[in-house]
Formats: structure tokens, sequence, C-alpha cells
């Protein structure tokens, strides 16, 4: 693009951009409402493209159910508000859980649900002996670090199955992803 | 994409992506099998989160060489119009969760043998999915920097249940031998080369197994002591499922895949 081309449309581009932030960063997670996907980190990119919007959005897991509501949803939020856009998947860089806001693992923890350690600490290794000392996970629900793995898998692709072993309430896990 | 393809990319052989489409499929379907029939319900969850990942994983390879194919190709025509001898998997992914000399009812499902398999394969999909992530195909480079991340926890779940029943009772531990012993000789596939796996190597955009070899046998050591299992030998006849030559099993995994698809085709939903 050339810098000196007339600010009038490229204000208006930017006011199109910031209206398009507006009606898709309050879009809650299908499987998780108390989070934006915006706060997730899915709703990565609004970009002004030849004269069109283009949304960029970011899968979690490969096959998590929930990442064509979640472009459903952003086409019906554009739709309903008058907003002419096309959406755009992008997989590279990989989402990552390190994405997610300070804010959004507040309310995650909220909700009851644990938030993640951070991804790029070691916190995920390669391969994983059993000798290998795991994070300690505080309990969402009475704020105790005596808790354990019930499993590695729980309710969602992106969950693990956490138990506290002194409230003895069981809780979701988000993993470091 | 237009004006966004890097002048670096190179394209990756169409047949090499279904390999790793196919791998990924035919694994996630057949893990599947075991949803509501784990043994507990957290191992009825896990493998069906791992089936989920593996689809997943799937869909987007068959996306990326429909495009490639084009000739109107898509995820669904990959996946569920082509027969036996045009799938790329390896053998042993193919196989029924029992050992060589089960029947075939689902009551005959041995979780020892879901176990190994997943053990065995993970760890190679780990290795290939880091040497991916530096393909000089970018796509396939980007799918591969996602896989990573799943394939990890499919490698840890597959290596707890390895070490807790290979070192556990002696009937489990008898069992988990028994279904490394039934195994094992199938990941000779592993080292080989199909025309497809060299045609990739040649232009950068694939992985060479037989440079994750070493890391391989490395793992597989260690996770055996662990759980102590004695390593058998990987003998005899060596499988070309990755070349399209399968075992009996495939096409009953197959007909029940694609049954829906090709009695209703174009359906949607």
């Amino acid at each position: 693009m050339n810098a000196a081309v007339a600010s009038a449309p490229a204000s208006q581009a930017h006011g199109r951009v910031q209206r398009a932030w507006q009606v898709l960063e309050t879009i809650p997670d299908p499987e998780i409402p108390v989070v934006s996907i915006r706060e997730l980190g899915i709703l990565r990119e609004v970009n002004e493209v030849g004269g069109e919007l283009e949304i960029v959005i970011t899968p979690t897991y490969s096959g998590c159910p929930a990442m064509s509501q979640i472009e459903d949803d952003v086409r019906a939020a554009l739709t309903a508000s008058g907003i002419a856009a096309h959406v755009v998947t992008r997989l590279s860089p990989a989402w990552t859980t390190d994405w997610i806001t300070p804010q959004a693992k507040d309310k995650l923890r909220a909700f009851g649900i644990a938030p993640p350690h951070s991804a790029s600490e070691g916190s995920v290794v390669r391969f994983a002996p059993r000798a290998a000392k795991a994070a300690t996970i505080a309990c969402p629900h009475c704020g105790s670090s005596n808790t354990t793995e019930t499993s590695h898998f729980g309710s969602t692709a992106c969950k693990a199955l956490y138990k506290c072993l002194d409230c003895l309430e069981p809780f979701d896990y988000f993993k470091p992803y | 994409m237009g004006a966004a393809i890097d002048s670096a990319a190179i394209a990756v052989p169409v047949d090499y992506v279904l390999h790793l489409a196919d791998n990924a499929l035919v694994l996630g379907q057949r893990n599947a099998e075991w949803c509501g029939h784990g043994p507990v319900i957290e191992e009825d969850i896990a493998l069906t989160n791992i089936s989920l990942d593996l689809i997943g994983q799937a869909r987007l390879l068959y996306q990326h060489a429909a495009a490639l194919q084009g000739d109107g190709a898509t995820e669904d025509s990959l996946a569920y119009f082509r027969d036996v001898g045009q799938f790329r998997n390896y053998t042993m992914l193919e196989l029924p969760h029992h050992g060589p000399l089960a029947g075939t009812a689902a009551a005959d499902r041995d979780y020892a043998t879901t176990i190994a398999r997943n053990f065995l394969y993970s760890v190679l999909a780990l290795l290939q999915w880091e040497a991916l992530a530096q393909s000089k195909d970018p796509q396939l480079a980007a799918i591969a920097a996602k896989s990573l991340k799943e394939t990890r926890y499919h490698v840890r779940h597959a290596r707890d249940w390895l070490v807790r029943l290979g070192d556990g009772t002696d009937e489990s531990h008898a069992r988990m031998q028994a279904a490394v012993d039934h195994l094992m000789p199938y990941t000779q596939e592993f080292w080989t080369k199909s025309p497809a796996e060299s045609a990739a190597v040649a232009n950068r955009t694939g992985a060479d197994t037989a440079t994750l070899r070493a890391a391989w046998d490395t793992e597989v050591d260690a996770a055996f002591a662990e759980a102590t299992l004695k390593r058998p030998a990987a003998a005899g006849y060596v499988p070309r499922g990755k070349e399209g030559l399968h075992s009996e099993h495939l096409g009953y995994v197959l007909s029940e895949m694609q049954g829906l698809a090709r009695q209703h085709p174009g359906a949607t939903w």
C-alpha cells in the first residue's frame, strides 16, 4: 500500500476494523461460555485486504468440534451487524494456551476449571518418563495444591480430569498446549 | 492464497500426504471402536479424545492433499471413496484390537494390544511431526507443528499404560508382553521407504524415518525397561501397507467407516 493514499478512506477502513473487533470480541467460546474467543486467542486478526475485511481465526485442537461452531458464530455476528467480511482459518503459528489472557485465566478458575500452566516452561515434555515430577495444579474450588490427576483426558480435548484431595471435589484442568 | 505463496515453498507429493493422513484416520477409526466399550470410563474418554485428535489431523492432511491434487478432490472423496489398495497407512494401524490368535468378536478386544500399538506408533509420529515442522511445504509444516502438540499427550498416555500393565500383575505383564511380541514385527515397515517417501525426502518436504530410528529405539528401550518388558526381535515379513498392500483387516475397517457416505453419496446434514 502507498502511504500517500488519501487519509479519509484509510480512517474509514480503520473504523470498519475497529467495529468488527467490537462485534467479534464478545463472542463466547461455545464450550466454555465464560470466556470469549478473543480472550482464548482463537480470534487472531481483523485485516483490511483490498477494500474487504478479513477475519483470521485459528483452531485449538485439530479435531475440536467447537471450531465449526465458532466459525458459524463469527459469520452470524458479522451478518447481524451488517459487516461484510470473509473468515480465514490460519494454522501457523499454532495456537497455544499461552495466548489465553490473564483475565480469562481468572474467569476459568472462577468457573471451576484450573487454568493452564505455561506451555513454554517445560510442563509439556517430549517423552514423559514416570519419574518426571508433575506440575502442581491448584484446586479451583478451595485453592489447595493437594490434588491428583485422575486422567490425562477429560470432558473435552483441551482438558484433563483432576481431583482435589482436600475438598474432594473433581475438577477440569485446561492442559498446556 | 495467491500473493501469499512463499517463493521458497515446495509442494509435497500428494501420495506422501495421503500416507500421513491415512495413518491418522485408520488409527483414529480403530481407537474409536473403544467408544462406549472402554475398560473404565476414563479410558473410554481418553481413547475417544485421542481419536478425535487423530481424525482432526487426518482432516487437515486430506484438505491439503485435495488442494494439491485438484480435479474436484475433497477431504471426503479421499476418506470415503478410495478402496483398500489406494490407502497408504502402515499395516500395523489397521489390525484389530486383539492378538494373533484371538477370534473376531468384540469381547476378544485386548487393551494391551491397543496400548502397545498406540505407543509404538505415537513415538514415531512424535519424531515425524518434529521433523515435518521443518518441511519445505509450509502447509505441511503448519499441520505438523499443531499435530506435534497433540501427539505428545498420546505418547504420554500410551507410555503410562505400557509401564503400568507391563510392571503390573503377572496377568497384565503376560498380556502386555504378548501384545508387543505380536506387534513389533510390523514396525519394520517404519524403516523402509515407499516411492512416495523417497520423493518427499528428496525434495525436502518429507521426513526421513531412517534418521529418526535411533531416537525411536532409545525411547522404546527406555519404556520397555521401565515396564519390565523384553524387547522382541522385529523379524520376518516386512509389511507394505503404505504401498497399498494391506492385510485382510483394512477392508472391514473401510466398509464400516465408508458405508454411510457410499450409500448416500453427497449427503449433508
